[in-house]
Formats: C-alpha cells, structure tokens, sequence
C-alpha cells in the first residue's frame, strides 16, 4: 500500500501531463524518495494509482538506472566511472572506497550504511574525481586519503 | 481499398512495380526476393529495431556508391534505386546475424523452434557461418507463463515483435520488456499466466524459441516430422484455418493457417491449445454394439437393419460437418432429420441467417471488420463466442490513429510512429453487453443490459438514425440520449459495423442490429454487419433445416421412435436432463456417432467412434456464410469420419443418395437450396498437380517405414485418401505455390523453413492468398434491400437469464482439452448487486436456482459488471444446466 | 525599473550574472539586470514567427552536440496555438540531461543563472506558440533542479509564466522533470519517450518531433544552453550574435576542458577560439610531467584529435572538416601517461552500458567492443582484433542504427585506432607474447 502523502505527490505530478502514465518515473521516484527504494509491491501499487499494469511499470522502472529495484544502504555513494574520472584517478578512488567500506562496486556494507554505486559522468570534469553521496557532490578527490576518506564519510551515519 | 497507388522501383538492376503505399521491404518480399527480416511482421508494420533488412539506396542512376539503409524504413518512392545483392548490404546483414548470434545459445538441436525457425533461416540466408564472438553470452532465468507458453529467455535476440504483438497489437498487460542495453529481458513482472486470449500467438510472432507451444514441447516432434492438412478450427463460428500436426497418431500442435479474408496470421489460444479432445484415452475408440466392443462391419450391419426396421429418426449436430448432417438426413429421410439445435437455439440462428442473407447490409470478413471507422457490438461477448473477430474489432479502433498518421504524412506501416502521433485516440467502439467483456477498455462507451434492454436500446439506435424506424416505447431519457450518441457516431462513420450474435439468445437483439442496418443502409451508409453463431458450423446446420430437438424429444416421448441416430452431439448440453432421460427411456435403440465421450455417449446401445476435425474430412459454413473444406489429418485406427459410417450404413440398408466418397456425398447436400457452390469450396479428390496428389508430410519426413516397427517389422502400405487430393505420404507434387490455397498443409518453401514461408504465398504480403483465400461465400445480401422494420419488444421485468461465455470452458470440445483444465473457470450464478440484495443472495453462497425448467445449484457471483435484472450462468461449464434462450430464472430455497 | 543598459551588450551574455560560490540572483535583482527584458519586448512587440526569423538569422546552432540550427527548427513546428488547428497542445522541451562525459556546462547555467533559462524557455515557447515547457533535467543535478524550482515560482509569482503572461494573453505552464538516469535520454527522441513516463527509446524520424514530439503534438527539443542564448539575441538583435562569435556560428560558446591541465574549467568564450588557446591559455597549459597526446573536441563521442589539431577554431565546420565533432565543446584532454586503451575501453564501457537496447548493431555491438578491450587491456588480444574492431566501427556507423548513439560510441574508437595505432598492436604483442609462455 502506497502511503497517503506518496499518492498524493503522485497526483500532484499527474496534474503536469495529459497522460497518467507520463508520471510513472515521478511515482517511482517518489516511492524512492520515501522508502529508499522500489519493491516489487510497490510497483503493483504504482500501476494502480496509474491505472497501467505491474509490468509497464517494471518495464519502465528496470530501464533506468537510478530506480533500486532492490533495497540499498542508507546512503549511496555514486562513483563517477566517465573518461574525465578515468584519467583522474577513479580506479585509485574506488580501490580506496572499496577498501574502506569492505564492499566492491554494486553492494552495500554490511551495516547497511553505505551501498557503492558506479555512475556516468557527473558533469563536474573540472574537478575530476568526483563523487556524490546523496544529494551532494564531492569533487577533487585525486588526492584523497584514508584519514580524508573517513572524514568525509563520517558526515552520513 | 481498391486501386492501390503503384510505384515503380528498381531492384538490383530490375524493375517492380510495387505498391507505393509500402515499404521496400513488404514490396521486394511481395516481388518474390530474398530479403532477411526479424522485427518487421506484415500485421505489426515496421519499426527498424534489428536492422537486418539492410539494403543500399542509390539517389540515382548515377550514384555508384549508394548508402545502407533499412528496407522496412524506407517509403517506396517511384523511381527509387535500391540494391539486395550489393556487397555492402550483404555485409551488413550477415554482421547483424553475427550480432545476434553473439548471445544466441548453441541450442538448436534440443530447441523446439529447431527447423522451424526464422533465426535459422535467416542465419542461413546472411551466410553468417563462423563464429569470431569468444567472450561470455550473457544469460537469463525463465519464466513459468501458465499451460500454454513456454519461455526460454536465453534464445532472445531482442527483435522486440513479443511486446509489439502482445501488447500494441493485442492489447496484453502483462507482458513487456524489462532492463536496457545488453541485457533486455522480455517476460511477465511475475510468474504466471499470460493473460492475453491470444498469447499462442507469440509462439509464432517470436523469430526464434523464446516463447514455444508449452503442450507441443511436453510432446514434441520435429516440424519435419508431422503429417499435416489443412484444417478449419472447430471451437466456433468464425472458421478460422488451422494447419494441425499429427505424429505416431497424436496431434501434436495446432499451428495458425494463413486466410487473407479470415484469420490472416493469428488464431485466439482456444483455437490454438483446444485440440487436446483429440488425443484423449476415453474417446469412442471402437464400435460398441449393446455395450460390448464390436467389429466395425458387424456394427454397421447392425445399425442398418435397424434403420430398415423404421421408426428412425436422426439428430445432427452444429458442430458436425456439412457433410455429416446431410448424410444423417439422407439416411433418416428429410422428415425424420433434426439439426440437432434446441428450438431456442434454432430460433435465433434461424434469425440470423436470415437477417445475413436478405441484406442489405454487407457481411464484414475479419480482415474488413479491422477497417471499420465505427463498431456497435450488441449483446455479444465475441471475445468470448468469436474471440478472432474481437481481435480484429481492437485494430478496427486504431481507424482514427491512422488518420490522423495520414494526415501528417505519416505511411500507415511506420508503427511506432502512427501509434506516437495516436496516442490513446480511438475510432468509436461501443460494447453493449450484459456483463463486461474483453473489449470495454477499448470501447468508448461500454453499457451494460439485458438482452431485452440491449434489443431496446439497438432499436433506439434504429429510430434515432432513421425516424421510420419504430419507436421504442417506455425508454427513458438517458438511454434516449445513449442511443443518439452512439446513432451519431455510426452516421458519421465511412464503414461502420454492426456486430451482433446468437450469444445471448435473443431474437430482438439479432432484429434490433438487423434495424440498425437498415436504417443506416436508407440513409445511404454502407453498413456492414457481423453475427456470431454459437458453433463451428451452427450456419451449416441451420442451412440444412430440420426440425428443432424438441420435436424429436415429442416423437421420442410419445413412443414413435424405435431407433434414434445422433450425430456428434451431446444432447444433455441442450435440453433439460430430465426431460431427455424419460424421452430416451422410450427409445430401444440409441445410435451415437460421436469424437468424445459425452453422457449421450453413455446413453448408446450404439456407439460409432468418429473422427475429430482431425481424422475428418469435411465441410463448414463459418459465421460470413463461407463454406470452408476442411482435411483429415491422419487415418486413426477403428474411428471413421461421421459421413463415412453413415454413408456405410445407408450402402448396407440400401438406401441410396449419399454416395460412396466425399465428393459425391458434398455434391449431393450442394444440391440442397442455399448450399449450392460448396463443392468448391476445395479441388475434389480427382485434383492432381502433374499427376502426382499433394502430400501430408514434407519431403524430409523421416522413419515412415518404421516408425512402426514396434508393432509390425513389415512395411504398413501407406494409408490411400480416395476422398481428397491430398496423400497420407511425403511423396507426390511438393508444395511451392502452385496448389490452390484450400490445399496448403503448411507453408514451406526453399530457405524459409519457418511459418514466415507465407510470404511465398501470398499474392501481396499479408494480401491474399496466390489463387484466392479458400471458402465459398454462400450468402448474397442484397444491397438494395429494405426490409420491413422489426418491432422492439416491450421492457421486461422478469428476471432474465442470460447465457454468458467462457472462451476456455464453454465451447464443448476444447474444454476436454488437458492444456485448458487450469484456464477454465468455475461456474455461478451471477447477479448484480442490486439483484442479489432484491432476493437476498449472497457471495460465494452456493444456492439454488429454477432457469426455466432445470435447476442448478451453484455458488452466488455478486458481480458489479453485470447488469440489474438477470441471473447470468455461463454456458457449458460443470454445473450448468441446457438454458433455453429468453428463459427466466426464480430462486427457490438454499439448500 | 531597469537599469540595464542596451547601449552595452555584453561580450560574456551567458555567464553576465554567474559567479562562482555566489547564490544566483534572484528575480528582481535578474530584472534589475535587464532580466525578462527581451520577453517582455518579444511578447509585447513581436510576432512569433519574428522571434524565429530573428534566431534563424543569429545563426544560432544547437549546443547540446548536432549543431542543427535552432531557428529551422522552430520553423518547422505548424503554426498558431496550442488547441489551433485540432492540436490541442505544443510543447517546447529542455533538454537538461547533460551527461556526455567530459560535459559540465549546462549545470553551470541552471545553478548560476535559472532565471536567464527561464526566460529563454519562455521566448522559446512564444516562438512556436507552445501552452506547455519542461524542463527534462538529469536526476544528479539536484542544486540545479533546487534553484530552478525556486526560479519558476518566482517567475509564475511575477507573472512570466501560468496564465495571460504580461497581459498579452499568452498562456504557458512551464514544469521541472527529473530523469532517473541514462545516456539515452539526452536524444531528443528518447527525451520524449522518457518525459511520457517510458522507457527511453528512440523513435523513428520522420515524422520530426515538430510535427510529432511528446504525446504526438508538436514539440521543440532544445538544449539548455542553445536557450540561454535565446533572450540576449532577442535584446541584442542577429547581428551582435554574429559579431560576438570569431566564426560564422553565431555567438559565444561554452567551451572547456578537463584532464591534466593545470586549470580545467568551463569559459565562455567567442565561438571559433582555438582549441589551443584553451588548453594553453584558459587551461594554463598541461601539469608538469604530462604531455598532451591527444583530445576529444566535445565530449566522450567524438573522435581524437592530436596535437596537431590544436590550432582549429572550435567552431562545428572546421572541427568537422578536420575528421571529428564540435559536439559539446568541452574538450577532454588525453595525456601521454594514461593509457590509450584503457582510457577507449572507459568510453566504450560507457556507451555499450548506456545503449538503450533497441536495435541490434548497438546493443550487441557495442559489448563486443568493450570486451575486446579488455582482452587487449588484459593482454588476451589476438591477431584480427584490430581488424575486427575496425570492422565494428564501421557497422555500427551513421545509418546503420536506429539512432546517433552507436555512431557516437565508435568515434573515439575509430580515431584512436588512426592515430594511437601503434598502442593497440603493442597490446596485440603482448597478447601473443602472453600465449607463447
């Protein structure tokens, strides 16, 4: 069951297309926004609301990338994996996350605090290697070291 | 329509001319070329997905170089330049069969789809033959989808036809394509079921074995290696073809047979999985005289002396063969022959005929009901009764997308495109049924009524179009305003279509439609018209007359009968039980000829085993009045086709008239008024190409000489046809096109080994069939006609009892098919809300009712869907008794 | 109300009011600046089809890569309202998913100047007469997306946007939508098919989204920075675009540069400057100990340029006469110490992962380059491979898939292979050497 404040920012999102199920990425990202991510329950109740089925929305929810279709950390750390990281250092920047949190790319820590992500190109190449964490960016991190790393990993418990 | 605008393009040097409103694709396959394809599909258009159509475009004559371009996308421009043969595009094609190769599995000699698969032949066809990919194939889980559909995910290769098919074309919900770029998963959102009334046809949408006949697969045998006919689906009236497949004397698979005017390139999942009748243990295998086994001679010198002893009478069937009935009437004498309908029945399909036959309203074919602009459906749940034409009524509502397509300039075969530009914009459908049906989420207005409020309302509709049209006394002012909307829509249509049946047994429902035309058809509208008869040949029969099952029911009561003859007809499922106990108590013999075991079977002192559609030849009258030959698949040891047995009979009892083969027999009933013509319906049995028959089983068959050495080291002596041009053998004139359509087993031809050979057969891709699509369309309405207005019946207040349909469980032989057992739902009494607090009836509540005569004691449906005022019981389902159409129901005390 | 001054068109119009670290201006010191400006002199004194004429006569080409000239592009829309005509509805769509590698340019606009934007959306849909914009935005921009809300409410607040705008009776509802990811997306097409809420994939042209975009009406897909350009043209006229620009597309451009430079960065500078002038000039040249061998002109797909090149004006003509694309013009620097193939394996992981998966050169294509990189990489390389990756190069070329992606996607492959030749058969050595111990 979808809760009353999804469905109704669900439909405030509806108001913004002539079609229903134009909103499907809004829902998902609303039931996101509340749960962290994306059961299979909840695309039933997504398809409801939107009068579509469970497997147009799957279908569209699978596609992309920043829908979890599967339960992650409390914090998602997005790791630029682009050609400006590249030349940057972003294997070193991942061997130093990997070795940190104890997990590869794609799982998440045992604590469930932490699930580490690749992602495209943030569009922050002047200040390559960059991460996000969240909602916020952090840029220039050649030169990052473990005391560094567990600082800044330090501001999200 | 007609006069299509021809373009002139050149091929490789060549000139064709070619439909201008298509692609270079559907054109060079039209023009007979060799050209590989894999997401086009002549009923889907184009999207240009897996680029395999390459071929070069030139600007013009002097442009040597020339670029690739994708055939399917490209618009047959006159004049335009085009090369298959160059180096570059040949190229290119044989890269993208390598590319889908990259993931396909090495898994072709366990693959159902193995010979019979368009991947394949495509593979072939590029030249693509060494394998350079030497990294990991990426992989995929299946799924389970239900009795029907097999899944095997790793064959994918992504052409994306599964979801165009099931969910553009046939409006599925439940499956789509899931992920991005290398790994696309096409499947369910969850185990289960495809829901879709026509999933089958997936099996053969889907270029490679990702989605498989799941019954074929438990039980499998190469494509080579099935003897095959061409067949006409028996489980209801629209005749669709069938190309079913038989090994070691089990029906192995039904596959779609192509009809340019009747089913084109799908069939609904009844007519696909309901052989299953066909191989069951407990049909009538052998003769039975007085319930011991008999030899087949001595039971028909058995029954012959019977019929020379008199007091015969004979009971035919709707789902029996032209010939069949007519060999029972031949036999019994015109008098003594009854066409097996119950009077209810017989009423109705009497109506219909009628109504088909005087005009003037045209008798829509499918392929034409998919281009009406406006459809009325009244009273019939045609996804249930004629699932293939519901089918054709979705596309029939994308008449307004496409015009809207047109006026952007928009070609009509840019699929995704035409469906971008008509979002959910929909030509009329209104979908005026008791219950909800299948085709509400496209209609514009569905509406629910009783069969005599749907009557009311299609003569409103009558009176709103035309004003001499009577007046429908007592309806108020919102089904006025109902029916002048839906008036309005039908006027404004260039084809509309009334679509009505026998469904719901309602005379004033077939008269109202029949008024709706009439007055359409005197405002100068061209009207067209489709009715739903209950079963595989209900016109047939009810083209040969005879008394209604009631009269023989009198006869038998009041002791005249001594000897009744039933042919393949179950009488239980028509009349009440009771009454039909006590009238066969006072017959001392019961001759049944039947395919299954039916309780009228039980009730024999004769059983004759007879063939299904598979063991017989036959002809059958579909819903349009098209008398369609259908082929005896394999000979089946101890069962002889109804016609035969009868026909031996009459030999035996001296009667004369009913001939010593099939053509003579079809030549006799041809003689009868209103069957003429359906004679040639196919070549008779003296048809040969170059001397030679055409023969069942391809020319690859393998292990006929000792497939049955098991039983017998000695070479059997082929089984010999005297009644068809068709030879139970590989050998004989081998099918590439030159027979006529009605005697294509299954299409094959060199390098298309799947069933995309159709191609070859066509006279225009996804046109008609090369020689004309099969049948002989036996009604002439006349155009001109004005008959006289039928009078609305007056508002009923009884509780009507309203026949509802099952597509899996109400048709009588499908139902016994073991792949349908999970589909078929469990019978109730349904009521609407309203209904069921008026006589206080509560959900789930197994309860007893009286339906005019039988009572049935079921569970209680508390239905919102279904209309106030009617108990709705559906046909043929365990439970429900024989209800008389127009009968009213009364609920006695719960048990 | 305004004190701002016409007489001195800026040199910089797209970067007037950003500054880096500052909050962006909100509405009324953006109107102080001479913001809303030119709408309120387009929607109150000009024509739509004037607005168009006027930008088909700046020459202004798209930004976000094609460089197709967006004034043609308005033209082609049929004209009169929205609900006209049977057109219920026309649209004028942003396109905010900048996520070509090596592109970082459009997020400095929406979070330095949202105002500037919008006003550009709204002299866009003016021109071809659309009731309805959206703003598509890549999800990760979360800042942009903040400031840009914040700007449109503010905008609806002073009456720039919703109902009867400036009392000229033009309505126009404009509406932020953020993706959740993928490439794809930034394909005009697939924009669409992802704003209608499904999965991102490419359509069929024609029909052109002119005639038919989002949900079948028509539609005008421009990128973020080809609208900030709108309003200044429209304050300034056609001719001080041209006149700002060194080349003969009109106007500044964003360009910039990352990799081992000393100061990589975004600069807004006349259309036509050299590449060397960024690399040396605005980028301070590379770090001490790298070399430049190589660079990608505009983003991750186009094809590498060499030192050779660096005197080319950055302008769409002369880079692609000189075998590549402008395409963003945010130029990725290729140093002698990364490794070639490893940077070409990066790109092409990128594109194979970022195929939508629709047609067959592309999606199965492009994994099979990827995996013949790492074998190379990994010294499993075999003789043929070179020739093979060619050969996928050219299969997956213009016209051979259904869109501009996969092309795209064998651009840097294609150039490497011509001019860092001598890298791949050093790998395929090593390959052989590998299997003979």
């Amino acid at each position: 069951m979808l809760s009353a404040a999804e469905v109704k920012e669900i439909e405030h999102e509806l108001t913004h297309y002539e079609q229903a199920s134009a909103a499907t990425i809004e829902a998902l990202k609303i039931v996101q926004k509340h749960r962290g991510w994306v059961s299979d329950e909840a695309v039933k109740d997504i398809a409801a609301v939107l009068k579509t089925s469970a497997a147009d929305v799957d279908a569209v929810a699978t596609f992309y990338n920043l829908i979890f279709r599967r339960p992650v950390g409390r914090h998602v750390i997005f790791q630029c994996d682009s050609v400006s990281c590249h030349i940057m250092g972003a294997d070193g920047l991942r061997a130093k996350l990997e070795n940190k949190l104890g997990v590869k790319m794609g799982q998440t820590t045992a604590d469930q605090r932490f699930t580490l992500l690749p992602i495209v190109c943030l569009g922050t190449c002047d200040r390559a290697p960059a991460m996000l964490v969240d909602k916020d960016l952090h840029r220039n991190l050649e030169d990052l070291n473990e005391q560094s790393l567990g600082e800044l990993l330090d501001g999200y418990k | 329509m007609t006069d299509k605008k021809k373009a002139r393009i050149i091929v490789d040097g060549r000139s064709h001319e070619v439909d201008a409103s298509t692609n270079v694709l559907q054109a060079a396959l039209g023009a007979g070329l060799n050209l590989p394809y894999f997401c086009w599909h002549p009923a889907l258009g184009s999207v240009g997905a897996c680029r395999q159509c390459a071929v070069i475009q030139y600007k013009d004559e002097n442009d040597t170089q020339g670029r690739v371009v994708m055939s399917c996308m490209t618009p047959c421009a006159d004049g335009a330049r085009f090369s298959i043969e160059h180096p570059e595009a040949r190229d290119m094609r044989s890269a993208v069969v390598e590319y889908l190769m990259t993931n396909h599995p090495h898994d072709c000699p366990v693959c159902e789809e193995g010979g019979h698969c368009h991947l394949q032949d495509m593979t072939v066809m590029t030249g693509h033959n060494y394998r350079r990919y030497r990294h990991t194939k990426r992989t995929h889980q299946n799924q389970d989808l239900g009795p029907f559909i097999g899944h095997e995910m790793n064959r994918c290769i992504a052409c994306y036809r599964c979801v165009r098919y099931y969910r553009d074309y046939a409006g599925g919900k439940d499956l789509d394509v899931y992920g991005s770029g290398a790994n696309v998963y096409f499947g369910r959102a969850e185990n289960g079921t495809l829901e879709s009334p026509f999933s089958g046809n997936l099996v053969e949408v889907c270029p490679t074995g990702v989605f498989t006949d799941k019954p074929y697969g438990e039980s499998y045998t190469r494509k080579w290696d099935l003897q095959t006919a061409p067949s006409v689906c028996t489980h209801c009236s629209i005749g669709c073809n069938l190309s079913p497949g038989e090994r070691y004397g089990k029906l192995k698979r039904v596959e779609n047979r192509y009809h340019g005017e009747v089913n084109g390139y799908f069939i609904c999942d009844r007519g696909r999985f309901g052989y299953g009748f066909v191989n069951r243990e407990d049909r009538p295998r052998q003769a039975r005289v007085a319930g011991s086994a008999a030899d087949a001679d001595a039971a028909i010198a058995h029954v012959a002396q019977l019929v020379k002893a008199g007091k015969v009478i004979g009971i035919g069937s709707p789902r029996a063969t032209l010939e069949a009935n007519f060999a029972l009437r031949a036999l019994v004498g015109e008098g003594n022959f009854h066409n097996g309908q119950a009077s209810g029945d017989a009423v109705v399909t009497t109506q219909a005929l009628e109504i088909l036959k005087r005009g003037p309203a045209h008798i829509a074919t499918i392929k034409q009901a998919e281009d009406a602009d406006a459809v009325l459906v009244l009273g019939e749940d045609v996804l249930a009764t004629g699932a293939r034409l519901a089918l054709a009524l979705r596309q029939a509502t994308r008449q307004a997308g496409y015009k809207a397509a047109a006026t952007a300039h928009i070609p009509l075969w840019q699929d995704a495109s035409v469906r971008t530009i008509a979002q959910d914009l929909k030509s009329p459908l209104f979908n005026v049924t008791a219950a909800a049906t299948g085709l509400d989420e496209i209609a514009e207005i569905s509406h629910r009524a009783t069969p005599n409020g749907a009557a009311r309302l299609g003569m409103a509709i009558a009176h709103a179009l035309e004003g001499s049209a009577p007046i429908v006394a007592g309806i108020d002012a919102a089904e006025t305003a109902l029916a002048a909307k839906m008036a309005k829509a039908l006027l404004a249509a260039e084809r509309p279509l009334i679509v009505s049946g026998t469904g719901c047994g309602s005379v004033a429902v077939l008269q109202a439609a029949a008024n709706i035309v009439g007055a359409l058809a005197r405002l100068n509208r061209k009207p067209s018209i489709s009715l739903v008869f209950a079963e595989a040949n209900s016109v047939g029969a009810g083209l040969l007359a005879g008394e209604p099952l009631e009269a023989a029911l009198k006869q038998m009561e009041s002791g005249a009968v001594a000897t009744l003859i039933v042919t393949e007809n179950d009488l239980y499922r028509r009349v009440s039980s009771s009454r039909l106990d006590a009238a066969l108590a006072k017959v001392r013999n019961v001759v049944v000829l039947d395919c299954i075991a039916t309780p009228t079977v039980a009730r024999a002192s004769v059983v004759l085993p007879a063939g299904s559609f598979a063991e017989t030849d036959g002809t059958l009258v579909n819903n349009e009045g098209r008398a369609q030959r259908s082929f005896q698949v394999f000979p089946a040891e101890g069962i002889r086709e109804s016609w035969r047995w009868l026909q031996q009979v009459a030999a035996a009892a001296g009667i004369n008239g009913l001939g010593d083969d099939l053509d003579a027999l079809t030549a006799a009933c041809a003689k009868l008024p209103g069957l003429h013509g359906i004679e040639n319906a196919a070549p008779s049995a003296k048809f040969r190409i170059a001397g030679a028959k055409i023969p069942r089983m391809p020319h690859r068959y393998s292990g006929r000489t000792a497939m049955n050495a098991k039983k017998d080291v000695h070479e059997p002596r082929p089984a010999q046809d005297a009644d068809s041009p068709l030879a139970f053998s590989m050998e004989g004139a081998t099918g590439l096109g030159p027979e006529p359509a009605a005697l294509i087993p299954m299409v094959w031809y060199p390098q298309w080994n799947s069933p995309q050979a159709i191609n070859k057969f066509q006279s225009e891709i996804g046109g008609h069939l090369k020689g004309g699509d099969p049948g002989v369309l036996l009604f002439k309405p006349d155009a001109a006609a004005r008959p006289a207005w039928f009078n609305p019946p007056a508002a009923s207040s009884a509780l009507e009892v309203v026949p509802l349909h099952a597509l899996f469980g109400s048709e009588e032989l499908s139902a016994l098919a073991p792949a349908m057992a999970s589909r078929i739902p469990a019978a109730t009494l349904a009521v609407n809300p309203a209904t069921a607090e008026q006589h206080k009836l509560k959900h789930g509540a197994t309860t007893s009712a009286k339906l005019n005569g039988s009572t049935a004691s079921l569970p209680v449906a508390v239905r919102a869907d279904l209309a106030p005022g009617c108990v709705g019981v559906t046909v043929g389902l365990k439970g429900v008794p024989a209800v008389t159409p127009g009968a009213t129901a009364s609920f006695g005390a719960k048990p | 109300m305004t004190t701002h001054n016409p007489a001195a068109p800026p040199t910089k119009p797209l970067t007037r009011n950003i500054e880096e670290g500052r909050e962006p201006f909100g509405v009324t010191e953006f109107e102080k600046r001479g913001g809303y400006h030119a709408a309120r002199k387009a929607l109150k004194q000009m024509a739509p089809l004037e607005v168009t004429n006027t930008i088909k006569e700046a020459n202004l080409r798209g930004r976000g890569g094609a460089g197709f000239p967006t004034g043609v592009k308005w033209g082609l829309v049929p004209p009169g309202k929205a609900g006209d005509n049977g057109i219920a509805h026309k649209y004028f769509v942003a396109n905010g998913d900048e996520m070509e590698p090596g592109t970082f340019k459009d997020r400095l606009l929406l979070e330095g100047d949202p105002h500037s934007f919008i006003e550009g959306m709204l002299l866009g849909g003016y021109a071809i007469q659309a009731d309805i914009g959206y703003v598509f935005l890549r999800s990760e921009y979360f800042l942009a997306a903040e400031r840009l809300q914040k700007a449109i409410k503010e905008a609806y607040e002073k009456g720039y946007l919703g109902q009867n705008i400036l009392g000229t009776g033009y309505n126009y509802d404009l509406y932020l939508h953020t993706s959740a990811g993928r490439y794809i997306c930034g394909e005009e097409t697939a924009l669409i098919s992802s704003l209608e809420g499904r999965r991102a994939i490419p359509r069929a042209k024609p029909p052109f989204p002119a005639i038919s975009g989002l949900f079948g009406k028509p539609t005008v897909v421009n990128n973020i920075e080809t609208i900030c350009n709108v309003p200044h043209i429209i304050e300034h006229g056609a001719q001080w675009f041209r006149s700002i620009s060194k080349s003969k597309d009109g106007g500044t451009k964003l360009y910039g540069a990352s990799g081992r430079v000393k100061k990589p960065g975004t600069w807004e500078l006349p259309m036509g400057t050299t590449a060397r002038e960024l690399v040396e000039q605005h980028g301070g040249g590379m770090r001490e100990g790298y070399k430049l061998r190589g660079w990608l002109p505009g983003g991750a797909s186009t094809d590498f340029l060499t030192a050779d090149h660096l005197d080319l004006p950055m302008d769409f003509d002369s880079i692609a006469k000189a075998g590549s694309r402008m395409g963003t013009g945010q130029m990725i620097v290729l140093d002698d110490q990364i490794s070639v193939i490893s940077t070409v394996r990066n790109l092409e992981h990128f594109f194979a992962q970022e195929s939508c998966g629709f047609c067959t050169p592309c999606r199965d294509g492009l994994p099979w380059i990827e995996k013949l990189l790492i074998a190379l990489e990994e010294g499993r390389g075999k003789p043929g491979d070179l020739e093979l990756l060619a050969r996928h190069c050219r299969l997956l070329g213009p016209g051979r898939t259904f869109c501009a992606h996969a092309p795209g996607a064998v651009e840097p492959l294609q150039s490497a292979l011509k001019y860092f030749r001598a890298d791949f058969e050093a790998a395929i050595a090593r390959g052989a050497a590998t299997k003979a111990a």
